[in-house]
């Protein structure tokens, strides 16, 4: 399962980028690159594994301390770079997303691996908040805190209509030691009750993604398949720069409204108490 | 003949951490000032624990509360760490996302509103995982809409401390404020060691676990702005200085630059010794008031 991690992830930042190496000083677990798509020019980014990492616990394509901070820093420079256009000429940011996980390790937690997260997510939220369209791609695994470090804070959420992507806050054999369950207990469990879905087609029913798009193979991409995820992502950024710069899109489809009731009914209830008090 | 006695401060001081994170949260407040939102009373609570056969509280283990603080307006959002280790499941982010939002609104419109993070956590609330982290990711996203307009202060007393997802609203905050008795990190020893081996990380050690995740030591490395006693009365002076203070046009999540180097700078070719790393880093502390 684990073993094909990140190469998807790989192989679609080539495939879009035409690019598979880091920037000049980044660590080689990071790849950032400018590419065209549709008629103005991106920020990708993405996170792969590295075995030569000198990080021992983000070689198998986790989300570390270099990882965070070097996607912050690609993202403050083009925000930075940015800041004087209009809106409708920032640029938008491609977030290709197939991570195992947050690092578990002593030397992250020592250097502060918490704070290395929240830096990146404030600069994918800051990005997106000064209006450049945040989009990610999930093109393999997206999870826990790897995922809220790099993807989780974009506008628009795309993921291939595949079973090998998987999403989740846990992987399988944790989740199932914590809950006191059996992985064959916690799948049976992801198809019935929404939110323990694993499986990108039963994660739909929470309404936090945007679109599912159909490949034959996303480790393989062919060139009709970039041409129609081009065309996605296109699509995605416009609606984006159409929609507000907070994640208030992923509370208003009709499945949002079914799954998510009970949180809406907690904002409402909220805000009328708010004004009273 | 009466003879006086020389009562030690630790003695008649009013513990905070002996506090349920509701009595916690209103000891904040300007007396007579505070009411509480989304009560148990509202009984608003998770749909999702009762299908996997756990007892659901009334308020979801997070208590909303908002008054005055220094005569200034402001919200206090507290988990609760003794229900479900004070996890993040879809309503009680909701409430804490909520809260944020309409602190931000009041905030733009004039009426500065302040916000106070009580974080008791471990996290997303496994048995409402991918709800759980999308709650994160929205709160986080709803402190940064707030930070540029009114302070967001993380309070972490303990004893549970702060994990998981959560550790990434404290790292997003204005201010981080911690006793010696707290921790923050993304991943506890457990689960390192779960995941890594117990050569990585051996969660029975608990001079390694204080040294690294303690808040003398994220305090004194800089990833945190103040240490506190627990003691309720200084707490809440604490956390008033940061309620009334100036907003800053830069805060420590946005110094990318400086942390970068820092972490190029590491020798990770064996693990880091939090002393030596703590005074490499405290020369530059972001969060102290003059």
């Amino acid at each position: 399962m684990s073993e094909h991690i990140g190469l998807r992830g790989r192989a679609w930042f080539q495939a879009l980028t035409g690019n598979n190496q880091p920037s000049s000083g980044d660590p080689g677990t990071v790849f950032a690159s400018e590419a065209q798509i549709g008629d103005e020019t991106a920020l990708f980014l993405c996170v792969v594994p590295s075995p030569a990492s000198r990080f021992p616990c983000v070689r198998d394509g986790q989300v570390g301390l270099e990882e965070a901070f070097t996607l912050a820093h690609h993202l403050r420079r083009v925000i930075t770079e940015d800041g004087e256009k209009p809106k409708a000429q920032k640029r938008p940011v491609i977030a290709i997303v197939d991570v195992k996980s947050q690092a578990y390790g002593r030397r992250e937690e020592t250097a502060g691996i918490f704070f290395a997260a929240a830096a990146s997510a404030d600069a994918y939220a800051s990005a997106r908040m000064a209006g450049h369209p945040v989009i990610s791609l999930i093109a393999g695994h997206a999870f826990s805190g790897g995922f809220l470090t790099h993807g989780y804070q974009a506008n628009r959420i795309l993921a291939f209509d595949d079973s090998g992507i998987v999403i989740h806050a846990m992987h399988k054999e944790a989740a199932a030691r914590i809950t006191r369950r059996s992985v064959a207990e916690l799948e049976e469990l992801g198809h019935e009750i929404a939110p323990m879905s694993y499986d990108v087609r039963d994660y739909t029913k929470l309404g936090l993604l945007y679109k599912l798009l159909q490949v034959d193979d996303p480790q393989h991409p062919t060139t009709a398949d970039i041409e129609a995820v081009r065309h996605d992502l296109a699509d995605a950024i416009q609606d984006a720069r159409r929609g507000a710069p907070d994640l208030s899109s992923r509370l208003q489809s009709d499945t949002a409204k079914e799954t998510r009731k009970a949180g809406i009914a907690v904002r409402a209830a909220l805000e009328a108490q708010w004004r009273t008090a | 003949m009466i003879q006086t006695t020389l009562i030690p401060e630790f003695v008649t001081r009013e513990s905070f951490i002996e506090l349920d994170g509701r009595r916690r949260a209103q000891s904040l407040f300007d007396e007579g000032t505070w009411k509480e939102l989304v009560g148990p009373f509202d009984r608003m609570e998770s749909p999702w624990l009762p299908l996997q056969g756990i007892a659901p509280q009334f308020d979801d283990g997070c208590i909303v509360i908002k008054g005055k603080i220094g005569g200034m307006a402001a919200v206090a959002i507290a988990l609760e760490g003794a229900f479900q280790g004070g996890s993040i499941g879809e309503v009680s982010g909701a409430k804490m996302t909520a809260a944020l939002d309409l602190a931000a609104k009041d905030s733009q419109e004039g009426k500065r509103t302040a916000a106070i993070l009580l974080l008791e956590t471990g996290g997303v609330r496994l048995q409402e995982a991918n709800l759980g982290l999308a709650a994160v990711a929205e709160v986080i996203s709803s402190v940064l809409a707030l930070r540029p307009h009114a302070p967001v202060i993380t309070l972490i007393a303990g004893t549970v401390g702060c994990f998981g997802g959560m550790s990434l609203a404290a790292g997003v905050s204005s201010y981080v404020v911690m006793t010696r008795e707290a921790r923050l990190g993304l991943n506890g020893p457990e689960v390192i060691e779960q995941e890594s081996g117990i050569h990585e990380f051996d969660s029975s050690d608990r001079t390694l676990i204080w040294a690294i995740h303690g808040g003398e030591q994220r305090v004194g490395m800089g990833l945190a702005d103040a240490l506190v006693e627990d003691d309720a009365e200084k707490i809440k002076a604490t956390i008033r200085r940061y309620v009334q203070a100036e907003l800053r046009p830069e805060y420590r999540s946005q110094q990318v630059e400086l942390y970068r180097d820092r972490i190029a700078a590491l020798d990770t070719s064996e693990q880091i010794d939090p002393m030596s790393l703590r005074r490499g880093w405290n020369s530059r502390k972001t969060g102290e008031l003059r």
